[in-house]
């Protein structure tokens, strides 16, 4: 599930909020390009996204945004240092092998990375686990153990702790449920966490 | 829409072997309408044996060979755009090759015309658009060969290219393309009536062009498109005929295909183009790929198939990523087919949406940035 699916367009028009107009953005994992659309559209942006699903590649080139077909944990090496003002990576980062690679790529190709991911620790994935005692299932995390894309769970404390591991700068820490924001306690209430990262140097 | 050859002429050209060529002519067609700033030009770059005859119906009331792609509310809309199609250098169908009158002697030119390039080719088509007044083009587009003349224009003329459309090609020719036009050339040069070039007074080697053209089509195809268009059918009987007949269906096609040909090409262009493709290679002189599309101003957009082998997705991959390690705007996408090369001009359907979005974002932006 994406975050849109929870949030409608409420997610872009958070994301929106933390990019500054005219930037030059890359989605990792553009879907049918509708956010960098939106970008494009409100912010005047300078769009760029990397797919691997076919359809959607195509409905991307069809609404204009630029595009590249590939498998986005493969594709980062190829761009330059600081290619992109923001690197966007939305619900995707627990379905990727190498999270750590995928992260420090993005901060070495833009100045700014933002990334958005369900929160393992909210309440209702503890509960489930608790009360089932079999593989949590929520709304975010719907599928049975053997049908998630999902490979890398996380928490908010776990990103957290990272980010202070590598150094990372955490420039903005956007916390939802639902559609409400949380302000308090969000490794428990947060379904959705977003953070806006500075590349250390 | 009935399409109408024109013909301009040029006085010289300088080509890359250190040669000049005089009195060239250029043979061009075009759809749709100039607007008033000249702004709205698309390029359309023929594959190896296409010609100007890209869209609508000739005065024969043949189609053009990328009429599924160029017309009115087609991926390249002629109500919007105005597009053009010239036949290659060295061809034969119009522009100036081996089979024209040389200027000095009055006769065809034959071996004697001069090794020509896609470069060359590139700086032919310059002239003519630059004869129309046209200073930018909105986009150059081509398939195979087509592709290849898309790209030399992004990095020859900066200037002159907004958006570049290269499908199902390279940036170079392989040892496995050179060895497949080798084949060619060698069954041309064997025929017996080849005459070292200079048939044109006698009968043309018509047997070597049919196999080089043989050889061609089979890797214009993919396994999976052959078995499925001819599998081990027979051809007109139930029975082997333990002889040397065309007892398969692929087998008469192919001798269908090849015998055709020669009544519509030259066997001198034959070995000219192929020589051409051969010697192409966008890193010549820049040492990268990506040194040499450094030079390019223009937005890309880039698309392979599946099941091309000929020019397979790899090679067009090269191509992308070169261009984003100079963080250029490309757009890629490899669209699956089963037909392989030819899914260019036989399997549009995504293609045409593609092209469709693409050339309407470059429009967009091209007018915004006014």
């Amino acid at each position: 599930m994406k975050v849109q699916d929870v949030l409608g367009r409420r997610d872009y028009a958070l994301i929106s909020k933390l990019i500054p107009q005219a930037s030059k953005v890359l989605d990792l994992g553009c879907g049918d390009g509708a956010l960098l659309a939106f970008l494009k559209e409100s912010k005047g942006i300078e769009a760029r996204g990397i797919e691997l699903n076919p359809e959607m590649v195509h409905a991307a080139i069809a609404r204009g945004v630029s595009v590249y077909q590939g498998n986005l944990e493969g594709s980062l090496r190829e761009y330059p240092d600081k290619a992109f003002d923001y690197v966007l990576l939305s619900q995707t980062v627990q379905e990727t092998r190498k999270p750590l690679k995928v992260l420090t790529e993005m901060l070495r190709i833009g100045s700014h990375a933002i990334i958005a991911f369900p929160n393992f620790g909210h309440w209702r994935v503890r509960f489930s686990h608790l009360i089932s005692g079999r593989a949590p299932k929520t709304r975010l995390f719907p599928h049975a153990w053997h049908a998630s894309p999902n490979i890398h769970f996380l928490t908010v404390l776990d990103f957290e702790e990272l980010a202070s591991e590598q150094g990372w700068l955490v420039e903005q820490r956007l916390f939802l449920s639902g559609n409400r924001r949380i302000y308090r306690f969000p490794n428990l209430y947060a379904e959705i966490a977003v953070y806006l990262l500075k590349s250390p140097s | 829409m009935i399409s109408e050859l024109q013909t301009v002429r040029i006085d010289e050209l300088s080509l890359d072997s250190g040669e000049v060529l005089r009195d060239v002519a250029v043979a061009y067609e075009t759809y749709g309408r100039l607007n008033e700033r000249k702004s709205n030009a698309i390029l359309i770059l023929h594959a190896f044996t296409g010609d100007a005859h890209a869209a609508g119906v000739d005065k024969d009331g043949k189609d053009g060979w990328w009429s599924s792609m160029i017309g009115p509310g087609k991926a390249f809309d002629t109500d919007r755009y105005f597009v053009l199609c010239s036949n290659v250098l060295g061809g034969c169908r119009g522009t100036t090759g081996p089979s024209s009158p040389d200027p000095a002697t009055g006769k065809p030119y034959a071996m004697g015309f001069p090794v020509i390039t896609i470069g060359d080719m590139v700086r032919l088509q310059h002239r003519l658009v630059e004869s129309l007044g046209i200073s930018q083009l909105l986009a150059v587009s081509g398939g195979s060969m087509g592709g290849m003349q898309a790209l030399e224009w992004a990095v020859a003329f900066p200037e002159s290219v907004y958006a570049c459309i290269p499908i199902a090609t390279t940036g170079r020719h392989t040892a496995q393309q050179i060895a497949f036009n080798e084949v060619g050339r060698q069954a041309i040069v064997a025929d017996p009536d080849f005459h070292a070039g200079s048939y044109y007074e006698s009968k043309p080697p018509a047997r070597g062009l049919a196999v080089a053209r043989m050889v061609g089509h089979i890797t214009y195809m993919s396994d999976d498109s052959m078995r499925e268009k001819f599998g081990r059918r027979l051809r007109g009987r139930e029975e082997f005929s333990y002889g040397f007949d065309a007892d398969f269906e692929v087998e008469s096609y192919l001798r269908y295909r090849g015998s055709q040909f020669v009544g519509r090409f030259d066997a001198n262009s034959y070995l000219y183009i192929t020589k051409a493709m051969d010697y192409f290679d966008l890193t010549a002189g820049y040492g990268s790929l990506g040194a040499s599309l450094e030079r390019a101003k223009c937005r890309f957009l880039v698309i392979s198939f599946t099941s091309d082998w000929l020019y397979p997705s790899y090679q067009s991959l090269e191509i992308v990523n070169a261009l984003r390690s100079r963080n250029h705007d490309v757009t890629y996408c490899e669209l699956s087919s089963s037909y392989g090369h030819d899914a260019f001009l036989v399997d549009v359907t995504h293609q045409t949406g593609i092209v469709r979005g693409f050339l309407a974002r470059c429009e967009r932006e091209l007018e915004a940035a006014r």
